[in-house]
């Protein structure tokens, strides 16, 4: 009996075996007038962002839907949800992708849906062509999200669930997404990579895979078509027509009977769409690769609401990054590393969703004992295997004689160095600015995040607006006096203007967002499960392994 | 006097538990015989021994008295308890056991076979001045004979198995073109079931009410009763709802009781007997029916309203004691009511079902609660057997009490995975024809139409409370903060679901709404909208979950396998399924009444007489097959004119359900 006990003491003590982890103090009044003005801002910020995704996501309406009904087809993302275990979480990738990218062509979501789910307990990667935008052809962003999804699945070895519904590369747009590294032919690549490299690739064929598409089903590992909707051919009636003359229907060309009794090219013959992911689900089943275990939930103690008081969407005001650490960390728990050292950074150690994780988040200008602070601390974490979570808000690295003079520069560079050649996970949110230099030492796009989300609220550009513009017009103003133009006060306050304009509208995030600089915007509200699920997607897998040197004190 | 230190129980199922109940509490040591198919059952696992005498049919295994007598002998059982059903009313069996040494706990041989002919006891009865039904008893059996003496008697009459109990080989024919068909069914259904197809034929009454009295003997000469019991409530012939005493006035009940003890001396009937009457409810007459030689299905509710343990009075009086009590002694109190739990459609003309119990939860026995099963959540009940799956008895200081606590016990009895008439009972309960007692035995066949009402929608709340509980009961496998978590703007989770349920009229697909807000759920199904803000578990049972909502506090019963199950608000169960976990459509022609054409198994059965021959024309209502399955026989007709064009299977095959039998076109 009393080794029982002692077993199951020494299970209490496992199930809290971090609560040694102090609990970050973070108060939050409501009532307090700043943090009332930052709600203000932040509500609208939050609300326009989701009048414009829910607008993406609804694009067509009842009657597209109704359209789809009559052709016993689902919406794409009920498509996914059925695909899906009930309850399961999906982590959708670049919502905005291709949002007022293409002036008055609107592509919403890029006219495919990708994203992470769990089928049959294990994380997936979702990439589904919508029927509904433009026959679900290829735009460049499409090519662009479709190729990013698979490089997510690729890097994280997340089985490839492809539900193809599409008439393959846009015609008129064939420079932009045929011949390039990264355009269209990528995609099959990937695949056959992939699937080399033993990551599931399979198809389910709900619509048309016409020409290039036809090779998403051809290059799979595994296929499933809709008898009466799927069809896939190289060449599509109209084609057939005009280079033999051979007149014949979709279905007689390319569809699931043809197939699946035929032609070999698909596998297994389904007579609805449900049928078909149920299917697929099976064969998702059927695989070998490791279930995604229980996952512990200690929630923050702080209410994540709170985020929209304490953080600003004016980039100007100052914000305290720990507000925002106790309300994504486990039980609000986080032991800080060189607490007192380069304070302009905050670096320390948590857990997201039972996982430990270093912390390393903005709290004011880089400096140099801030940029060492955060090498030596990426250094720790990638001895330890441990996985980084990059919060930023910077606004570069400090200026002037003085820190050019103590080598701010070679600082720099040793942070950018370390987040470089870590090969740990290594997650980035953009909750502020994100502007020069600060976002290659906070692991920006460049820098290999597994992925990266971002605020509404934020903005990303190489400099401020502000300091872009007065730059540029200075930069002007030297030729135009060289040139003997003419400089006065309203050429150079025009000139200011526009410059700023210029950086306003590009470095914001929709801006961002629609090229896929990021994986996508996320409300502050769901921070915590965002990067929660992007953490587990990204640890399920992963090896650790030793680099090259030490760890170097700086 | 011989002392029992050990008893077999030679049955299965509730009984054989009830029996080992009141040995164990006497501190006999018991032992088990069981078939194949119960090796894993509550009785088995309840007794200190148990020993496999063979396959799941009954005449290979229950009813073989040479090996039940091996077991007894070579576990050293002084005593054979039956049961009921199988041997217990068995003469031969009674005679083997005293050849052997065995204590047979019931009546001698000679009461059994006396008793056990319909025609035989008639006449003994009559010679003890106990009151029988005008009716035919003797040797000729020839058709146009019976005929006759059923003019005689005036119709309607009731054919019956001379051997015959629990309505098998049973017959009422009001007309005399009907009586010959009649007449073969009862006598082919009596051959099947008694190794013997000789028939009765007695006046049949109108207004009848089924009044049995509990008798018992000693091996000394001495007689009691313990009052009567009311079987009114039947279907097919089988009862459904007994309850003790009855309606009888203070007269008639003395009187009954005592011409019952003069039915039992009339035999020299020792241990516990039931002399069943017929009440006329127009003449206030009752007439001797038969007598029963064993222990009944419906004895707790004797038990209840007298304290009397009758299990442990017939080990008593087995073993050579006098009656524990003499009839001054014994008092009745109360009232008390026992509803039969059948695995059984009573939409589908009351057909037996078999199947898994998926899903099984009793109400709290009590004092005045008490459940007599062998089942357990899980098991199956099989087609070989009979399909009661339990025993609900209450009691109550009145009659109106009882049928409250019986209500509530019932809306607390939850079943699921097989098809039941816990609903059914329901209804019954609450018609005023019973709650007024104005019933006879016909009250279920007339009544039908009323009874057998299904609900007609569902209430969107439980739907609510099942999305939100499967959640709850999810949440081992992902953290709440997860689930259905979508990034971005929050898409309405519209889900569709099938939903069914054996007690709604409507099977049907609806879509709601979903939204997972912190821990609210917001749900919006057909147009009502619901938020569910907190689920608890309740400490009582695992599966039992506790719902704040904006509509206030519910409590439901949530089961999360391949679909979801929620019971409502009176217990009847709901299945929902989640279309991206289930594509299989509802079906709903389970029974095949969708396709008049081709007559399909129901569920598992035996197929006993095909009358058409394939070419043969066929007229609407023409008996076309004759299939046996849960023990009893059923007669499957044309539902169309036409011409048989396939037969498939020969007499005496064994069909699986869904399996085409015949085809007509």
């Amino acid at each position: 009996i009393i080794l029982n006990k002692i077993i199951k003491m020494m299970h209490y003590r496992s199930l809290f075996r971090f609560s040694h982890y102090p609990v970050l103090q973070s108060l939050c009044d409501r009532a307090d007038p700043n943090l009332q003005a930052n709600f203000e801002l932040m509500k609208q910020s939050n609300e326009r962002f989701l009048n414009i995704t829910n607008k993406v996501i609804n694009y067509g309406g009842t009657v597209a839907h109704q359209k789809l009904a009559e052709r016993n087809k689902f919406p794409v993302r009920e498509r996914i949800t059925r695909l899906l275990d009930v309850g399961s979480p999906f982590l959708e990738l670049s919502q905005l992708a291709g949002y007022e990218l293409y002036d008055k062509e609107e592509v919403p979501s890029g006219g495919i849906v990708t994203g992470i789910g769990l089928i049959n307990k294990r994380f997936c990667m979702i990439v589904a062509n919508d029927p509904t935008i433009k026959g679900g052809t290829y735009y460049p962003i499409t090519v662009k999200k479709h190729v990013r999804a698979q490089e997510i699945a690729w890097e994280n070895k997340l089985p490839c669930v492809y539900l193809v519904d599409s008439g393959g590369a846009n015609l008129m747009r064939q420079d932009e997404v045929f011949p390039d590294r990264d355009h269209f032919g990528r995609i099959f690549y990937n695949q056959a990579n992939m699937s080399a490299q033993g990551i599931p690739q399979i198809s389910i064929v709900l619509g048309s895979c016409t020409a290039g598409g036809a090779y998403v089903p051809a290059m799979s590992d595994e296929n499933v078509i809709v008898s009466g909707n799927g069809t896939i051919f190289l060449g599509g009636p109209p084609l057939v027509k005009a280079a033999t003359g051979e007149v014949v229907t979709a279905e007689d060309l390319g569809g699931a009977r043809v197939h699946c009794f035929t032609s070999g090219l698909t596998d297994h013959f389904c007579t609805s769409e449900l049928e078909a992911l149920q299917k697929g689900r099976s064969i998702i089943r059927n695989l070998t690769t490791k279930q995604v275990g229980d996952i512990r939930d200690d929630q923050p103690i702080y209410d994540i609401e709170d985020l929209n008081y304490l953080m600003s969407s004016d980039l100007k005001k100052s914000m305290d990054s720990r507000h925002l650490i106790a309300r994504i960390l486990d039980g609000s728990r986080f032991m800080e590393f060189k607490e007192n050292y380069g304070t302009t950074l905050i670096t320390g150690f948590g857990e997201l969703y039972g996982q430990e994780v270093g912390i390393i988040a903005n709290n004011g200008i880089l400096f140099s004992e801030s940029a060492l602070k955060g090498a030596h601390f990426v250094s720790l974490c990638q001895q330890r295997g441990v996985p980084l979570i990059f919060l930023q808000n910077i606004t570069g690295f400090m200026v002037g004689r003085k820190y050019e003079t103590e080598g701010i520069a070679k600082h720099g560079a040793k942070m950018v160095n370390a987040v470089a050649t870590a090969t740990v996970p290594k997650l980035t949110l953009l909750f502020g600015g994100s502007f020069g230099a600060g976002n290659y030492g906070m692991c920006g796009r460049a820098y290999g995040a597994k992925f990266l989300f971002s605020w509404p609220s934020s903005r990303i550009s190489v400099m401020g607006g502000d300091q872009a513009a007065g730059v540029l017009t200075s930069v002007q103003q030297q030729t135009i006096v060289r040139n003997g133009g003419e400089w006065n006060e309203k050429v150079e306050k025009d000139l200011k203007q526009k410059y700023s304009q210029k950086y306003d509208n590009e470095s914001s995030a929709y801006y961002a967002t629609a090229r896929l600089w990021d994986d996508g915007i996320i409300l502050p509200t769901q921070t915590r499960q965002t990067l929660g699920l992007a953490l587990l997607t990204s640890m399920q897998h992963y090896k650790y392994e030793r680099t090259g040197h030490g760890v170097f004190r700086m | 006097m011989s002392y029992i230190n050990k008893l077999l129980v030679a049955n299965r199922g509730e009984i054989a538990c009830r029996v080992m109940r009141t040995a164990k509490k006497m501190g006999i040591k018991t032992v088990a015989v069981y078939s194949d198919i119960d090796k894993n059952t509550l009785f088995v696992e309840m007794a200190d021994e148990a020993y496999n005498i063979g396959p799941p049919q009954a005449l290979q295994s229950y009813l073989r008295s040479d090996k039940i007598i091996d077991v007894a002998l070579s576990t050293k059982s002084q005593a054979i308890h039956p049961g009921f059903g199988f041997l217990s009313e068995n003469a031969q069996f009674s005679e083997d056991c005293q050849k052997n040494d065995i204590i047979f706990v019931g009546p001698g041989a000679d009461a059994i076979r006396k008793m056990g002919s319909k025609s035989e006891s008639k006449i003994i009865m009559t010679n003890a001045k106990v009151p029988v039904v005008p009716g035919y008893h003797g040797e000729t059996q020839d058709p146009n004979f019976l005929l006759q003496e059923a003019e005689k008697i005036g119709f309607p009459v009731l054919i019956k198995a001379v051997m015959g109990g629990g309505g098998k080989g049973m017959r009422i024919v009001r007309q005399k073109s009907e009586f010959l068909e009649a007449l073969e069914g009862a006598k082919r259904e009596a051959l099947k079931s008694f190794k013997d197809e000789r028939v009765l034929v007695e006046k049949y009454i109108e207004k009848p009410r089924h009044i049995e009295v509990q008798i018992f003997g000693d091996k000394h000469n001495n007689y009691v009763h313990l009052f009567e019991r009311d079987c009114s409530i039947q279907r097919r012939h089988q009862k459904v709802i007994e309850e003790a005493p009855s309606a009888l006035d203070e007269n008639i009940r003395y009187d009954i009781g005592e011409k019952a003890k003069e039915a039992a001396r009339a035999v020299k009937y020792s241990n516990a007997g039931t002399v069943e009457f017929i009440f006329d409810l127009d003449s206030s007459k009752f007439y001797f029916m038969e007598m029963n030689t064993r222990l009944q299905v419906e004895h707790p509710i004797t038990e209840m309203i007298t304290g009397v343990d009758l299990v442990e009075w017939q080990l008593r009086v087995a073993s050579g004691e006098h009656l524990p009590l003499t009839q001054e002694q014994i008092k009745r109190k109360g009232h008390s009511i026992e509803a039969r739990i059948y695995s059984e459609s009573p939409n589908n003309n009351f057909l037996p079902g078999s199947g898994k119990l998926d899903h099984y939860s009793e109400p709290q026995p009590s004092q005045t609660v008490r459940i007599e099963t062998g089942v357990r959540e899980g098991d199956t009940i099989s087609i070989f057997y009979d399909p009661m799956i339990a025993k609900l008895v209450v009691y109550g200081e009145n009659r109106q009490m009882a049928i409250q606590t019986l209500l509530n016990a019932l809306q607390n009895y939850q079943i699921q995975g097989l098809p039941n008439n816990i609903s059914f009972l329901k209804t019954v309960l609450q018609h005023p024809e019973y709650v007024n007692q104005q019933y006879d035995t016909s009250f279920i066949a007339k009544n039908q139409d009323n009874l057998l009402k299904l609900k007609d929608n569902y209430n969107p709340i439980d739907i609510a409370l099942a999305i939100a509980g499967r959640h709850f009961l999810n949440s081992v496998q992902l953290p709440k903060s997860l689930l259905n978590f979508r990034n971005g703007a929050q898409i309405n989770n519209k889900l569709t679901l099938n939903i069914q349920s054996a007690s709604y009229a409507n099977q049907k697909e609806i879509k709601i709404t979903h939204n997972i807000n912190g821990n609210n759920h917001e749900l919006e199904i057909e147009g009502s909208k619901i938020i569910v803000q907190k689920v608890t578990k309740s400490n009582e049972h695992n599966n039992l979950l506790i719902f704040e909502t904006n509509q206030g506090i519910f409590i439901r019963t949530i089961r999360n396998k391949e679909n979801i199950l929620i019971f409502d608000a009176e217990g009847d169960p709901i299945t929902i399924t989640v279309s991206s976990d289930e594509v299989k459509k509802v079906k709903q022609d389970q029974h095949g009444h969708g396709n008049n054409k081709e007559i399909v198994a129901p569920m598992p059965c035996t197929l006993t007489k095909v009358n058409v021959t394939v070419g043969q024309k066929v007229k609407r209502g023409d008996i076309l097959i004759i299939m046996e399955a849960m023990k009893m026989e059923h007669t499957i007709k044309a539902a169309i004119d036409g011409e048989v064009k396939e037969i498939r299977y020969k007499e005496g095959q064994f069909i699986e359900p869904g399996a085409m039998i015949v085809k007509l076109e």
